[in-house]
């Protein structure tokens, strides 16, 4: 078996992988860096973020009051040090994008423009249009052709991470054309898959979004840590999930219920203002509040039966008809295109139905600030990461910042400790890239007479987890869930495969992503179970209050035999003691005051 | 009442075992709200697990499901099966490119293409991070934007009767993200790639037929670039023709 060889290898060719990419390319260019990824890097979900990318730029704005939001807006789970690092960092990562002709949306004397984004208390969020996550990917994937030592290999499936001598050395990866396993070696890996929002039935996220990395750094005794922080988006279309940006609230679009109510006035989010008041919208008010508090407002007013009824469950909607046609085409022309293609309604005259629907997961694998997991050559970045910067809650717009600042500082971290190494264990890498070639197709391709199918038990998996690890979860619904859970693995064992074609064989990637999903999925339910508190997007009914004295610390769930063994990791606090989230004041969030 | 179905004609072909393409037909439900790719998804979790295909944002972004849909290149995750029924649909992979498997192409090609025509920004003026962002003007930004949509999901390729005759031709999508960057105030490389863009042959051959236009779920205008491209070039090589002492 010819071995594939790089001095840093990254899995996944989204933003993050991208970024981390680049920055090696540019750093020395006698250093080779593989990017795998299962899909051609420009389809990668970094592609489907619309609102846009947070950083301090404007006058009227200060890194403090970005880095006093970004920790509130967690809930004060967040890493205070990572935080600051990663605010301070933000501007120079944005203008570097800027400088690779990134195409973004700019004010009459031709600087970079600024919009609101929720829990922001000022205009910092910069956008390209509504498509800026679009933006970003391909102005990141087009500049790394520039580099002639990145070596891509598109569509391919990294399916375990090689370890030897207590450090990780290459993956095993399944090109998808050939259907054959191959060890790629490396002295430093990168993961950058992204998240694995797939576990729940409504979501934003694409297809490709099944935890992937998450599961690989579990499978390799690596912690993924917060994995309980689920975040719902306020504003999905119902049925598909498709995103319908944030911007659209930040430019001015409101809320209703069934009444035509202004609903998220009663739910302690501020008074609001009239469409026509040239205030409206206010930050860190009303619609403008953040994620978390949204969606769970959407269920108060379900259960108090506010909501309307479709048929892909209760909704609200979302009114956009006062900003008028030209307002809308220029600032979110992407969101009147999905609701005209896709629901057949014109936001220019209707209403919007929307539900909150999964769209992000703050845990991840766990890492420092640089990127480093506790296993020795083995870095992760982006949303299958939790270094942690999100905490309990993310702001909307950080985690495109976030793939620029952690991918870049995840590559620098990996270049250095790649330097410190010799060589990689060539042949204890082959040999275990045999042996989990043997695996599957011990595993897939010899028929066994199973009965179960991969739709069947992946709808089973996602059900699970909406009705026991959902936006309000209790002890019933967790352990529910956590013996789903574990009966789910056991009958995955009994998954057949129609499919033994060696060619593009998309059954058998679809069965390996149903592995790593009852992996992440595991982990979000076991950790959600033992934290017994309310923080953030995690809301227990059974213990409705935030209780810092035993909680305000990550959690880290690792793999065993039996259910994960969860663990504990103070949180990092410098300046900004934890205090109260509020929000709908328009004095709130002064950084280090302790309000 | 049974449930209204209809048939989906599915091009089928799997290189390590058959010899010849084939087509397999399926019936799926029919629901209004449904596109070509959720019939595609049904049959492949119900029905027949060994049908190929490429997919993943389903919201028209990601470029990854193209494919041909009664003869014309769609997004099949914006198709509905409502602008069909009764009616069989017949679904093929896209047009002029190899097959890898069912519907799913080989698209290396178009990936070397973007490497030929540099399609990146060559900046004008170098500029430090600490000297902060080039500006540009919402009027200078709407000059190339268009030409930034592309999602490099293929069809206009499979539109392209240039493409179709000779795969040696840059193609529609590559030579407006050429145009992209010729057209964006901080790039200064425009001279470099009209020298690749204009040794291919294709170019001239491209006689305005626009279907590459008219299939693109984004409204660019390769057809556009590409006439704007000749026009530029053809001025240019007058000037020099005409005036080979002055410069533009």
């Amino acid at each position: 078996m010819e071995l594939l060889n790089h001095d840093v290898l990254i899995v996944g060719g989204g933003g993050a992988g991208l970024r981390a990419a680049i920055a090696i390319g540019e750093a020395n260019a006698d250093l080779s860096v593989g990017v795998v990824s299962k899909v051609y890097p420009m389809r990668s979900h970094t592609v489907s973020a619309e609102g846009g990318s947070a950083a301090v730029i404007k006058s009227n704005d200060s890194l403090d009051a970005h880095i006093y939001d970004t920790i509130s807006g967690a809930d004060w789970l967040a890493d205070q040090d990572a935080v600051e690092s990663f605010v301070n960092e933000a501007p120079a990562e944005m203008i570097q994008l800027e400088h690779w002709g990134c195409p973004w949306s700019r004010d009459a004397d031709g600087s970079v423009a600024v919009r609101p984004f929720g829990g922001m208390k000022i205009e910092r969020t910069w956008f390209a249009a509504d498509k800026t996550g679009f933006h970003m990917l391909h102005t990141l994937f087009q500049t790394a052709l520039k580099y002639n030592n990145i070596t891509r290999y598109d569509e391919w499936f990294v399916t375990r991470l090689l370890t030897h001598d207590g450090r990780c050395q290459g993956v095993a990866a399944l090109e998808l054309r050939t259907g054959q396993i191959r060890p790629i070696a490396a002295k430093a890996v990168i993961l950058c898959t992204g998240g694995g929002g797939r576990i729940f039935p409504f979501t934003t996220n694409a297809a490709i979004k099944s935890g992937d990395g998450m599961a690989l750094a579990y499978r390799a005794g690596v912690a993924l840590k917060d994995m309980e922080f689920v975040q719902y988006h306020p504003t999905g279309l119902p049925g598909t999930g498709i995103l319908i940006t944030e911007a659209s609230r930040g430019e001015g679009g409101i809320l209703l219920n069934k009444d035509g109510y202004r609903y998220l006035q009663d739910y302690d989010l501020g008074e609001p203002l009239d469409v026509s008041d040239p205030s409206h919208p206010r930050k860190r008010t009303m619609e403008l509040g953040p994620r978390d508090r949204l969606s769970q407002a959407f269920m108060k007013e379900r259960e108090k039966g506010l909501t309307l009824e479709g048929p892909y469950g209760d909704y609200v909607c979302l009114d956009l008809r006062h900003m008028g046609e030209k307002k809308i085409d220029k600032k979110i022309p992407f969101v009147r295109e999905l609701c005209r293609n896709y629901v057949g309604i014109d936001p220019v005259h209707e209403l919007v139905p929307v539900r909150p629907v999964v769209h992000y997961m703050m845990g991840g694998v766990h890492t420092n600030i640089n990127g480093e997991t506790p296993l020795a050559g083995l870095f992760a970045a982006g949303e299958c990461a939790c270094v942690s910067i999100n905490g309990a809650n993310r702001l909307g717009s950080n985690s495109l910042t976030e793939l620029l600042v952690f991918g870049a500082r995840a590559a620098r971290a990996a270049v250095r400790f790649s330097a410190r190494q010799d060589s990689v264990a060539v042949e204890e890498i082959q040999a275990q890239c045999q042996a989990e070639q043997q695996r599957i197709r011990d595993r897939f391709f010899q028929p066994k007479g199973g009965k179960e199918t991969i739709a069947g038990l992946r709808a089973e998996l996602t059900r699970t987890m909406e009705s026991g690890a959902g936006i309000y979860r209790t002890e019933d619904s967790l352990r529910a869930a956590c013996a789903l859970i574990g009966q789910l693995k056991e009958r995955f064992r009994e998954v057949e495969l129609a499919d033994h074609s060696l060619t593009f064989n998309t059954e058998l990637t679809a069965a390996l992503e149903l592995e790593f999903m009852i992996d992440a999925s595991e982990a979000v339910a076991h950790s959600a179970l033992m934290r017994t508190e309310s923080r953030g997007s995690h809301q227990r009914t059974d213990y409705p209050q935030r209780d810092d004295e035993r909680f305000l610390k990550h959690s880290l769930a690792y793999q065993t035999e039996n259910d994960p063994r969860i663990e504990y990791l103070d949180v990092v606090v410098t300046r900004w003691p934890p205090a109260e989230r509020k929000y709908g004041s328009p004095v709130d969030g002064k950084g280090g005051k302790g309000d | 009442m049974p449930e209204k179905t209809m048939t989906l004609e599915v091009f089928r072909y799997q290189p390590d075992e058959e010899e010849h393409p084939r087509y397999q037909n399926y019936e799926v439900p029919y629901r209004e709200d449904w596109v070509v790719l959720d019939a595609l998804n049904h049959i492949k979790d119900e029905i027949d697990g060994t049908l190929s295909y490429r997919w993943s944002c389903r919201m028209g972004v990601c470029g990854s499901c193209g494919m041909m849909v009664n003869g014309d290149p769609k997004l099949t995750c914006a198709t509905f099966l409502r602008d069909y029924y009764p009616s069989a649909i017949r679904v093929e992979p896209l047009n002029y490119f190899p097959v890898i498997r069912d519907l799913i192409i080989n698209m290396e090609d178009f990936l070397h293409k973007l490497d030929d025509v540099q399609a990146w920004l060559i900046p004008k003026q170098e500029k430090t991070v600490e000297e902060g962002e080039y500006l540009q003007s919402p009027a200078e930004l709407a000059h190339f934007k268009q030409f930034s949509m592309c999602i490099n999901c293929m069809l206009c390729y499979a539109a392209c009767p240039v493409y179709g005759h000779s795969q040696e031709f840059l193609g529609p999508a590559a030579i407006a993200l050429a145009q992209r960057y010729n057209l964006d105030s901080r790039d200064g490389a425009a001279e470099s790639r009209a020298d690749v863009i204009f040794q291919d042959v294709g170019i001239w051959e491209c006689t305005f037929v626009g279907d590459c236009s008219r299939v693109c779920p984004k409204n660019v205008d390769p057809a556009g670039a590409i006439q704007q491209a000749k026009v530029t070039h053809t001025k240019q090589f007058m000037k020099e023709l005409l005036a080979p002492w002055g410069n533009r």
